[in-house]
């Protein structure tokens, strides 16, 4: 493995991480769709340089949708859906910043002691990117439980998501790549459009079972 | 002869498919319902032809073997008669003006490519394509939930949105983690994807690594199960959706979701050194069970006392095919195709009760067996089978449940027997208020389609009389191969 390379490709998974990291902090939602966009942007990067080295050139495709769907499309869509919602001004973290933080920090060191544990006759880039993969994937799921709002839970899910990508174009000559990430965008733009058409603002109450009980169908 | 039952697995996928763009396509209400049965009807046919035809050698991306043959006939037939059932509950849902022409037409198409999206998970044996119809007949079922566009019908269809895609990314980091496993045993490309490859070679593989796999392959699919403390979208789309889509989420789509565990299972059980997956389903399924069992008593919305119903048979099943073993095996897969029957049976009844009463509160509907004889009666025997009672089908697979526990883990039999009993007696304290006394609500007669209901309950009182020797025979040796 030349060591070029391999640093490549550890920065951009790393800066992935660092940026799923300044998720967690932003309070306003046109700051936090920005973030992402640059984390598509990074991860179209990531991706295509995992195209070069392993000279996969289908992987270009998927760094394709990456950059044009989720650093353009989508974030562009999004400024718009936020716009006619009125939701702009909003500041709607559900946990304090302090306390996300320390548990995002928990989650990344949980994913390196796990994955680097598990893996140790893997090929060592490929071993590094599932760790910052599963990195990004678990400060997505915390991105999404730490907001209230459904367009920042989409967000986290899309950040969650480009964690998938990484681990699955980490994992050499993975075949239905490109196919899976084409279902995920199409999941994605209908997550959107759903929260578009039906205007839907809040978070409705998540894994909680108490707050099952007093809604609808229970109510009375 | 390979080249007629190559035909058979083209048409299982090709006739929803085909008719799925055909129903598209049609805009009379009347005849996509027609078309809907007819294109069901034709899939069981085909279904059912596995059984004659030879079967195809193990492809690179499908698969026939005898556990799956199982799953398709299950998922077919109940499909059919749920079309059957879908067919005269719309008509009602039109008249009331609840669905519009055009949503029907979307109804329809849709509920062809879930089943085609089902039907693909069955025979993938690629466990990349598995993940992408398991996807496929998720975001089906989303779209369908939220087709009353009521605000509680919208809710519960984001819920399960938004919980259905994390546990389809869980599920996805878990199969590129099988496919990294495999990846220096069987070599780069799309084999290291297939099944058939990796069961033979699961031995060498990386059991650390294996077992993470599994863990997240556990949580994915497990919340698609409805597994405790995974299950919260499951109540909400079963009360919020059409009632013939309750029937296919609690009858079929959660069999799906339990198939594509039960193949990474197997995966696991041939690596001698990874985690046995046994502990970690049974401490599941008996924390559903015991969960689903005590939300019972609490219920007041009758499709929500039923969707937790499912959840606390899904542990139950879950449970059985932990413990694994030639007899727990057999009884969690008898007890699966007995929960898939019985619950859309009751799901069906359940349908027009709600339409007649017009309500789904428990306490609203009264005194069913008077007002609306065959309806209340087969809600009954539905009840009675649901809650494990003898002489119906899930009694006798509930009792081998818990006497192979007896058997090999006596300790485990105790809080098992506990979650049953509760269930069972929150079942039946509701089933009294509302099947008996004086008749209150809606008392306009009915125009049920029974047939799917009394078939349905009909093949699980014959399963609890006289299970015929060959199909014993073939979920023997289906159990078998479950290890």
């Amino acid at each position: 493995m030349n060591g070029l390379t391999f640093d490549i490709a550890h920065l951009l998974a790393g800066s992935l991480v660092l940026i799923s990291f300044m998720m967690l902090y932003q309070d306003r939602l046109f700051a936090l769709i920005n973030v992402f966009a640059l984390h598509a942007v990074v991860l179209a990067l990531s991706v295509a340089w995992q195209a070069y080295i392993q000279d996969a050139h289908h992987l270009y495709i998927t760094a394709a949708i990456a950059l044009v769907f989720k650093a353009i499309v989508i974030p562009v869509g999004l400024h718009r859906i936020i716009q006619r919602l009125g939701i702009h001004r909003d500041i709607e973290t559900a946990v304090g910043i302090g306390p996300t933080m320390l548990a995002g920090i928990g989650l990344v060191t949980l994913s390196m002691v796990l994955m680097l544990r598990v893996t140790p006759e893997a090929d060592p880039l490929a071993r590094e990117d599932l760790a910052f993969a599963l990195s990004i994937i678990l400060l997505g799921l915390l991105v999404m439980v730490t907001r209230r709002n459904a367009v920042s839970q989409v967000v986290g899910f899309m950040s969650l998501e480009n964690g998938l990508v990484l681990a699955a174009t980490g994992a050499k000559g993975m075949p239905l790549v490109v196919e899976i990430s084409v279902a995920f965008s199409i999941l994605i733009a209908f997550i959107v459009i759903g929260v578009f058409l039906f205007r839907i603002r809040e978070r409705f109450d998540s894994v909680d079972i108490g707050a099952l009980d007093d809604y609808r169908g229970e109510r009375r | 002869m390979s080249a007629f039952s190559f035909d058979a697995v083209a048409a299982i996928l090709f006739i929803p498919a085909a008719a799925a763009a055909i129903l598209a396509a049609l805009p009379n209400y009347k005849m996509t319902a027609l078309v809907n049965v007819i294109a069901s009807l034709l899939t069981l046919l085909a279904a059912l032809s596995l059984f004659v035809t030879e079967r195809p050698a193990p492809g690179q991306y499908l698969l026939v073997d005898d556990l799956n043959i199982v799953f398709i006939v299950l998922n077919t037939f109940v499909g059919f008669t749920t079309s059957v059932f879908s067919a005269s509950y719309i008509a009602h849902e039109l008249d009331t003006g609840r669905l519009t022409a055009p949503n029907l037409r979307f109804y329809h198409a849709m509920y062809q490519i879930m089943m085609f999206g089902m039907n693909l998970a069955f025979v993938s044996n690629n466990i990349g394509l598995m993940w992408v119809a398991v996807e496929l007949a998720t975001l089906t079922t989303v779209l369908m939930v939220g087709i009353y566009r009521t605000h509680e019908a919208l809710e519960a269809a984001w819920k399960y949105f938004i919980l259905g895609s994390v546990g389809i990314a869980l599920a996805l980091f878990g199969t590129i983690l099988v496919y990294m496993a495999a990846q220096p045993v069987v070599g780069e490309g799309t084999n290291a994807m297939v099944w058939s490859v990796l069961i033979e070679k699961a031995a060498r593989f990386d059991p650390a690594l294996l077992s993470v796999a599994f863990i997240f392959l556990l949580l994915g699919y497990g919340t698609k199960v409805g597994l405790a403390p995974l299950h919260a979208w499951l109540p909400d789309a079963h009360a919020e959706g059409p009632t013939p889509i309750s029937a296919v989420l609690s009858g079929l789509l959660l069999n799906v979701a339990l198939y594509a565990l039960l193949r990474f299972k197997l995966l696991l059980a041939a690596s001698p050194e990874a985690i046995g997956p046994g502990p970690l389903m049974v401490t599941m399924g008996l924390t559903s069970l015991i969960f689903a069992a005590f939300m019972l008593y609490r219920r007041r919305d009758i499709k929500r006392l039923f969707a937790y119903s499912s959840i606390e048979h899904m542990g139950i099943i879950v449970f059985a095919f932990g413990m694994g073993g030639p007899l727990a095996n057999f009884a969690g897969l008898l007890h699966m195709v007995m929960h898939s029957l019985t619950k859309s049976a009751i799901f069906f009844a359940v349908g027009h009760i709600a339409q007649v009463k017009g309500t789904q509160r428990i306490s609203e509907i009264r005194g069913l067996t008077e007002s609306h004889p065959g309806l209340g009666w087969a809600l009954v025997i539905g009840v009675v089978a649901i809650a494990g009672l003898p002489p119906l089908g899930i009694f006798m697979s509930e009792f081998l449940v818990v006497s192979s526990t007896f058997a090999r883990h006596p300790w485990l039999a105790i809080p098992l027997v506990f979650g049953l009993l509760i269930a069972f007696g929150a079942l039946l304290l509701r089933l009294t208020g509302v099947a008996f006394g004086e008749p209150r609500g809606g008392m306009a007669p009915v125009e049920a389609s029974y047939v799917p209901m009394y078939s349905h309950l009909a093949l699980v009182f014959a399963a609890g009389i006289y299970l015929p020797a060959p199909l014993v025979a073939w979920f023997q040796h289906v159990a078998g191969i479950l290890g």
